[in-house]
């Protein structure tokens, strides 16, 4: 594959993501794996398998991006997920409006202004509740694939209610729903419902400005959108590969490094 | 034998130790001058001054291990009617500061666990559990921290205060005189409420001269007032110099030299240390110095500091040409210099302690924040949620929000604590501040 004239990495607590984007910022080439715990093996392996891909030997210009992005030394320059996920967002969609960041270790909502730049943003990153891993570690317990994890709640047709927002608290508040006979579906569907009620909270702090974005291996669950569309009563847009923004932004601000612009959606 | 003893001390707290302490100055200053022992790409070297100010503080905490063998010593809140007591002889030993200290020197979280182990509540501030951990485990940075005859608290901070001053009153014995501020409201305070916190200082006099000993010499608390009123106003004037860009002393410098004011305000030696601060500083701006190398963003920072990561934060500010210039928590020790009349010295004193900003409404402080936002030019905000200062963090949420609408400056809010470090997530706010700085260079 040729052609490829910018890349981005990004290294997040679950997944760990490579994108190339050609002229005009299009996504050309992507990569995906769990994050091992020694990450910068794991990235040089990447970026072999990204070379191998590509034909492009160097890799470069590489910006990155995540939590692990100062374990990126191939990096020509490292960027945090905000301004990654803002660049990917309004590429991906082309317009301003507000994002919704639900990743594994946290979550983010950024306001975009008309032409794609950060106007404000807020970070929940104290607390499990309200990312990936809230879901995560529940699917476990109730023996429920995370892929089919936003299906099986949407099927529900009651919906039990979880007081705790606390991840660990939800499974202790999940094992004694389940010995009062509480089905999976209706405490599937709950679980989502407290996710999506911290993640509105958040989004009140910076403000709503429509439309909304979701973004993040969250978005690929579609009981998450369904939910926040309900509880805002706004229309929830997913962009192209949600799981990829942030990598994907990474890319485009390299890509600008070079002195090209990304085209338009 | 004790008489061996007391000249031991004697020599110590006099002789040898101030010695020892302006010998290490001059090593300082040579330092300093040589221009070693400073690694930072992104920040200037501190004011030279700096040593001096590192030597009063320490000089002030060597007479304190042996204060107790000739004067009488009160611990006090940190804005609570100081001159008084200067007026009266006391030794002065204000817990909040020694709290900082273990802050700085990163003992506070295991003396925290002592006091947290002695059944105190983590969810309390952890200066007053940094200090009653030192109390009951007699560990301290400052080697000995000398007993009180006195404890005089004002509840012009913190609620916090009249509860941590009652324990030691308990665990101590001592008489506790607590002075009373009302919350002021709105832009004034009634009169009533000035006369109140009048008659409390007034009917104190008693108390405190039968303590100290001696008689309220009013000669002696004017000179007080009078020193207290030049501190205060070269403290604002040092500040206020940060309206030049590049800003010569950063807030993060600030937070270190305002130890004088606060625990030495009414002596001379501190206006002395703030008249030369003053022309340190002038020269800094006549050479265009500024406190961080490539200053490009200038900002504010509302709260405490977090005094065991003062110089990571500097750096990774300074890193993305971020300036601290302005502090609502610095600016705090100057901007009522005007309100002390060593001439109406028990009315001034009044007035003076009832207007801390934490003793005011929220909406004082925003409005403090949007004058700081035009009169240094600022282009952004910190906002420390600061987990054990409640009445200094809450509102933060509607502050960022409105300062965010109303001037258009961005704000950031940062959680963390001032002396616990373990409310404090390194890489978390590393990647908010990063992230800031990055929208600041949109």
């Amino acid at each position: 594959m040729t052609g490829i004239r910018a890349w981005g990495i990004d290294v997040g607590s679950s997944t760990t993501k490579i994108v190339g984007v050609e002229a005009g910022g299009t996504m050309c080439l992507h990569l995906l794996e769990d994050s091992e715990p020694r990450a910068e093996e794991q990235i040089v392996r990447m970026l072999q398998r990204a070379a191998a891909a590509s034909g492009d030997q160097r890799v470069r210009p590489l910006v990155a991006t995540g939590y692990g992005r100062k374990l990126v030394q191939q990096a020509d320059r490292v960027v945090t997920e905000i301004t990654c996920h803002a660049r990917g967002a309004y590429r991906a969609l082309g317009h301003g409006g507000t994002l919704v960041d639900v990743g594994g270790q946290d979550s983010k909502v950024i306001k975009l202004g008309p032409q794609g730049e950060v106007l404000d943003f807020a970070m929940n990153d104290k607390c499990a509740a309200g990312t990936g891993r809230f879901l995560e570690n529940t699917c476990r317990r109730l023996g429920v694939d995370l892929e089919r994890l936003g299906e099986v709640a949407l099927a529900a047709r009651d919906e039990a209610t979880l007081s705790s927002t606390c991840t660990v608290f939800a499974e202790s508040e999940i094992v004694s729903l389940l010995a009062h006979g509480v089905g999976v579906e209706p405490i599937l569907k709950g679980l989502h419902r407290a996710l999506v009620q911290r993640l509105v909270a958040m989004i009140h702090t910076v403000g709503l400005t429509p439309p909304l974005m979701l973004s993040g291996g969250v978005a690929r669950n579609p009981a998450v959108a369904r939910l926040l569309e309900a509880e805002t009563g706004e229309t929830v847009v997913v962009p192209p590969h949600p799981q990829l923004l942030g990598a994907f932004g990474a890319a485009l601000v390299a890509l600008e490094s070079v002195g090209e612009r990304p085209g338009k959606p | 034998m004790k008489a061996l003893g007391d000249l031991r001390d004697y020599a110590v707290a006099r002789v040898v130790g101030p010695a020892a302490l302006r010998v290490q100055r001059w090593g300082n200053q040579w330092r300093a001058w040589r221009g070693s022992g400073w690694e930072s790409a992104y920040l200037a070297p501190p004011l030279g001054v700096a040593v001096r100010g590192k030597e009063m503080v320490a000089r002030h905490w060597l007479a304190g291990r042996y204060a107790n063998r000739d004067r009488k010593v009160a611990w006090i809140t940190s804005a609570a009617p100081v001159e008084l007591l200067h007026a009266l002889g006391f030794f002065i030993v204000y817990p909040e500061n020694h709290g900082a200290i273990c802050g700085a020197a990163r003992v506070a979280v295991d003396l925290s666990c002592e006091a947290e182990n002695a059944g105190y509540s983590r969810d309390l501030c952890s200066y007053a559990r940094t200090d009653l951990g030192s109390l009951f485990s007699g560990r301290t940075p400052v080697g000995r921290l000398p007993m009180p005859d006195l404890l005089f608290a004002c509840t012009n901070i913190c609620q916090t205060v009249l509860f941590w001053y009652r324990v030691l009153a308990h665990q101590l014995r001592v008489p506790l005189v607590l002075i009373d501020t009302p919350f002021v409201y709105f832009e004034t305070a009634p009169e009533h409420a000035v006369a109140y916190v009048q008659r409390q200082i007034e009917t104190s006099v008693p108390v405190l001269e039968k303590i100290a000993g001696r008689s309220l010499g009013m000669a002696k608390l004017k000179e007080t007032g009078t020193l207290s009123r030049e501190a205060a106003h070269l403290w604002m004037e040092i500040m206020q110099r940060n309206a030049h860009q590049p800003a010569p002393i950063s807030v993060v410098d600030q937070f270190t030299l305002m130890a004088p004011v606060v625990e030495m305000r009414g002596e001379p030696a501190t206006v002395d240390f703030y008249a030369a601060m003053l022309r340190e500083v002038d020269g800094r701006i006549a050479e265009g110095v500024g406190a961080v190398k490539d200053e490009r963003h200038r900002l504010l920072w509302d709260n405490l500091p977090i005094w065991y990561r003062l110089k990571d934060v500097a750096e990774m500010l300074g890193a993305g040409g971020a300036a601290l210039v302005a502090s609502t928590y610095t600016n705090a020790w100057g901007e009522l210099a005007d309100l002390i009349d060593p001439e109406e010295p028990f009315e001034s004193m009044a007035r003076t302690y009832l207007y801390p900003i934490l003793n005011r409404g929220t909406g004082h402080k925003l409005k403090t924040m949007r004058r700081m936002i035009d009169q240094y030019s600022l282009d952004g905000v910190l906002l420390h949620s600061d987990r054990s200062c409640k009445p200094y963090s809450i509102g933060q949420l509607d502050q960022r929000d409105r300062l965010a609408r109303e001037t258009g400056v961005p704000a950031l809010l940062l959680e963390a604590d001032h002396n616990d470090s373990r409310c404090y997530s390194e890489a978390q706010v590393a990647n908010r501040v990063a992230a800031f700085i990055e929208t600041l260079e949109r």
